[in-house]
């Protein structure tokens, strides 16, 4: 969140209400509980990190402020820009549960796979109500139709951890 | 109230090259009226076999078929087809157009046959071929068609009558993202409309459109669960913790 909020400070700066404009539009519906109060908090932790500075707008008697970068945040911005985001994700809370939770017999194996699909079908039907609905923009259908991908990997994943527990004998 | 389908004890063994195979092993399944049913589980776990003796295309080795409070597991051939065109309409996963026949003559078959003016059953087949996407398809042999179109017009003959009960085999298995969403919109106003759809899939998008997702793994059911209706999707910029 960090860089893409540097990203739209970059050139004129703006202030906190451009921002939230500017990403409301973006994500539309997705950001129900998007409010002025977090974009603030961000530009806060921002100016304590001194990535960027403000300073009040010329005649406006509400305390309006406009944020810009500082060369530290236009560097950090430079280097996010550059760098691609990582592509192995070798981390599953939900592996980590069921090796857990086997190990220490707490659950049937069987019964935690069958409970994380239905979440995932739950979830999956989820953002097809949202795709249908059709109250978001390009940016945000596309967010939406990649995460309904990785929950159908997810979803083939837990097939192949439930074979492999069958023919171990360990999910009856 | 008197579930719409019902299998009590259901078994299915087949002879295979000397060995029993054991199809289903004792399934109890009972469907409401109205219900959206998905039918999960990995190959040869029973689904399709599921399917085809609640449709009557063949006999179980013991346990019960119940439609609409009628045991219908031991009634005659001439006794099963008047049930099936009455109340059942069937997606097969191979389609099993009539090649003879046009996109359109497809569709209208089930209508003529359960007494429709044939102007009635040409309009009717006429705006679900629409609704499928394949309207300009109407007068093509279904071997022409695509494999994803044939299936799409299969769909739309089960649909026709308006049956009671859908049964489906893989509606969706040859098809894109696009095509999927049409049939699942299909489905989505036959569920409306009241109507009973019990679907087998591989498709978790399908899957996640019904009320209730049932698995079958060696011909047993090893889980029955009920979907919510959709839920509000969480932030996903996660603005609350600034970053």
């Amino acid at each position: 969140m960090r860089e893409v909020v540097l990203a739209l400070l970059h050139g004129d700066g703006a202030h906190g209400y451009e921002l939230k404009q500017t990403l409301d539009g973006t994500f539309g519906d997705l950001l129900p509980a998007l409010n002025a109060g977090q974009i603030y908090t961000t530009l806060a932790r921002l100016t304590r990190d001194e990535l960027v500075t403000s300073e009040p707008v010329d005649g406006d008697t509400r305390g309006k402020r406009v944020y810009r970068l500082t060369p530290t945040g236009r560097a950090v911005l430079e280097e996010w820009i550059n760098r691609p985001v990582p592509g192995v994700r070798l981390k599953s809370e939900f592996l980590m549960k069921l090796v857990a939770v086997a190990a220490a017999r707490l659950a049937e194996p069987g019964r935690l796979i069958e409970d994380q699909r239905h979440e995932y079908l739950q979830s999956l039907r989820d953002l097809d109500a949202l795709l249908g609905s059709g109250r978001h923009g390009p940016t945000a259908q596309l967010l939406v139709e990649g995460s309904i991908l990785h929950l159908r990997a997810d979803l083939e994943w837990l097939d192949l951890v439930e074979a492999r527990l069958v023919n171990e004998g360990r999910v009856a | 109230m008197t579930p719409v389908l019902e299998t009590r004890a259901l078994a299915k063994t087949y002879q295979s090259g000397g060995a029993r195979v054991r199809a289903l092993d004792g399934v109890g399944l009972a469907v409401e009226r109205g219900e959206f049913v998905a039918i999960m589980g990995p190959s040869g776990c029973g689904k399709s076999t599921l399917l085809n003796l609640l449709a009557g295309f063949d006999r179980p080795s013991s346990g019960e078929v119940w439609l609409g409070g009628r045991r219908i597991d031991g009634l005659g051939e001439a006794e099963l087809a008047r049930l099936r065109r009455r109340r059942i309409g069937f997606v097969f996963q191979f389609f099993n157009l009539l090649p003879t026949l046009s996109v359109a003559e497809n569709v209208e078959l089930p209508l003529l046959r359960a007494g429709q003016p044939r102007r009635a059953a040409r309009r009717a087949a006429g705006k679900l071929l629409d609704e499928l996407g394949i309207a300009e398809r109407r007068g093509a042999a279904p071997a022409t068609l695509s494999g994803g179109q044939q299936q799409r017009v299969a769909l739309a003959r089960a649909m026709a009558n308006s049956p009671d009960i859908v049964l489906a085999d893989e509606p969706t298995g040859n098809l894109d993202s696009e095509a999927t969403r049409g049939v699942l919109e299909l489905l989505g106003a036959a569920r409306r409309r009241g109507q009973t759809l019990l679907l087998v899939t591989h498709d978790a998008r399908v899957a996640a459109s019904a009320d209730r997702v049932v698995r079958l793994r060696d011909g047993r059911i090893t889980a029955d669960g009920r979907l919510a209706p959709a839920r509000a999707v969480p932030d996903p910029l996660d603005l609350g913790d600034g970053g």
